[in-house]
């Protein structure tokens, strides 16, 4: 990384975080506005030192059950994703149900699976999974569709099987769309994840925060939003890196190579 | 033979029949239009005949060929595989190389073959980092690579500029010559099938019938300005008059 990118990449996002704050805390103090409306970020920092140790435990476990619920999305929505882009009848049969499926806002799923599976991490997984398979489904399927017919008749030329002309042709060209999905699918698991937590967990940053908001903590309902925030840039950082590493022949047109 | 769908179907080729000889070099030149593309996909099997039938050695087609190489007017070099990896291709789909391939093992097979048509320092190359003609290039090496009977080249220069294309003609006559296989080259440029075979067949269209076999007596090896003497614009000129005529 040389000066000018190093400036770009690291130093500009950083120096506009540090602007946000400070506006923030000026606003505050200039108009005088009450902790129990918006609390300074001094407040809100000086609220998550003092309750590091809660934060951390009700942080580890919504990072675990939302990163459980998005691998659970992995598997499941890549292998559907296969299927569905593999034959034809198979998608005209599933998309429609997957379409009305996603309608469903998860939150009115949440306490049914409360009622399955009683209040506890398993429901925050499980809505981490459903809200977030669907746009990699989607995105593979879409992939394979699209796959060059050119493409495949290099292969069909050699006689090869559908099997062999998906797994040298059809997979690897939809690579690129399904790590794309995944950037999408992982900040949506993190969102089922919390929101199932607010609505009937024993622990998670969402239950932290319900309980805060209950006893007029605010700084803690804002702190508990700063590490919401800092964790969906790390996961969504994580998956922009593995893309990269592995579908670098997609983005030529960005990279030096 | 018809080919086609439903209402679009049109009766593309008609009692054709091309006899090559092994090591032979043929060319099928017509207008657009006349189902040399057809001719070509359905003698690799790659499309299957709506009506009528094909046979090649006595054999019904049913199927893709198993000892055919195929290049296209494209290159359709996979984009994710660097230039060695695409001429591995066929070798993990074709039987024998297939069983327990090793990349290692091939390897040496694959550079040199792309180091014959002048892709020295390249074979580690992503397609987009090659140019247009070293892409046909690599594309023609992967069509080779399993050592198929017959090689079939859909206007593998359509793509290219008239400098480029007859550097590419050079490669091709060259490869030929060195490994003596059967080509079957598809065109609509008429010097380009003077030079590099050793039987040309003219095309009509609407059916597509073959309305002349013309043997070039051009002795090899031939050189670039063969195509400026009198002999070699006399035979290009009167395969334009048939295709004119019909």
């Amino acid at each position: 990384m040389d000066r000018r990118e190093f400036g770009i990449k690291v130093a500009s996002p950083a120096v506009f975080t540090v602007l946000l704050f400070l506006v923030w805390e000026l606003v505050c103090k200039a108009l005088d506005i009450p902790l129990t409306i918006l609390p300074a970020p001094s407040d809100v920092f000086a609220a998550l030192w003092q309750y590091r140790a809660p934060i951390v435990d009700n942080s580890w476990v919504t990072l675990w059950t939302t990163l459980a619920g998005f691998l659970i999305a992995t598997v499941f929505g890549l292998l559907l994703g296969i299927g569905v882009g593999w034959h034809r009848a198979l998608y005209a049969g599933i998309y429609p149900v997957l379409i009305g499926f996603n309608s469903v806002p998860k939150v009115a799923v949440v306490p049914v699976l409360i009622l399955w599976f009683g209040i506890g991490e398993i429901p925050a997984v499980l809505t981490a999974f459903l809200i977030s398979f669907f746009p990699i489904v989607v995105n593979v399927a879409t992939g394979l569709a699209t796959t060059e017919p050119e493409l495949e008749d290099v292969l069909r030329a050699l006689g090869a099987s559908k099997l062999d002309i998906m797994r040298k042709v059809g997979i690897p060209r939809s690579l690129p769309y399904f790590f794309g999905s995944l950037k999408v699918a992982i900040t949506l698991a993190f969102v089922g994840a919390v929101v199932s937590e607010t609505v009937g967990a024993n622990k998670g940053i969402g239950k932290l925060m319900l309980d805060a908001q209950a006893a007029f903590q605010v700084p803690i309902v804002f702190a508990g939003l700063l590490v919401l925030a800092v964790l969906g840039i790390v996961l969504y950082a994580a998956t922009a890196m593995i893309e990269a590493r592995f579908t670098g022949w997609a983005f030529r047109g960005q990279t030096n190579r | 033979m018809a080919y086609g769908r439903g209402a679009a179907a049109v009766k593309a080729i008609e009692d054709v029949s091309l006899d090559v000889a092994r090591g032979e070099f043929i060319a099928v030149v017509g207008p657009s239009g006349c189902g040399k593309s057809s001719l070509m996909k359905l003698i690799s099997g790659l499309h299957a005949p709506l009506a009528g039938s094909l046979t090649v050695e006595g054999r019904p087609v049913s199927g893709p060929l198993k000892s055919v190489g195929m290049a296209f007017q494209n290159s359709n070099l996979l984009p994710w595989r660097s230039a060695l990896d695409n001429v591995l291709l066929p070798l993990e789909i074709v039987e024998p190389y297939r069983r327990g391939f090793k990349r290692e093992k091939y390897k040496g097979k694959a550079v040199d073959l792309l180091h014959s048509v002048g892709l020295h320092g390249f074979t580690d190359k992503f397609p987009w980092e090659l140019s247009g003609g070293m892409q046909q290039r690599t594309s023609i090496c992967r069509a080779l690579i399993h050592e198929p009977e017959i090689l079939m080249l859909d206007e593998p220069f359509g793509a290219l500029d008239a400098f480029t294309r007859e550097e590419l003609w050079c490669a091709l006559r060259d490869l030929q010559s060195q490994r003596r296989v059967t080509v079957m080259l598809v065109t609509h440029d008429l010097r380009e099938a003077v030079f590099l075979a050793d039987t040309v067949y003219v095309m009509s269209s609407r059916p597509g019938r073959i309305v002349q076999r013309r043997e070039i007596d051009i002795p090899r090896p031939r050189d670039l300005e063969v195509t400026y003497t009198q002999h070699f614009q006399d035979i290009v000129h009167e395969l334009r008059t048939l295709i004119g005529k019909h």
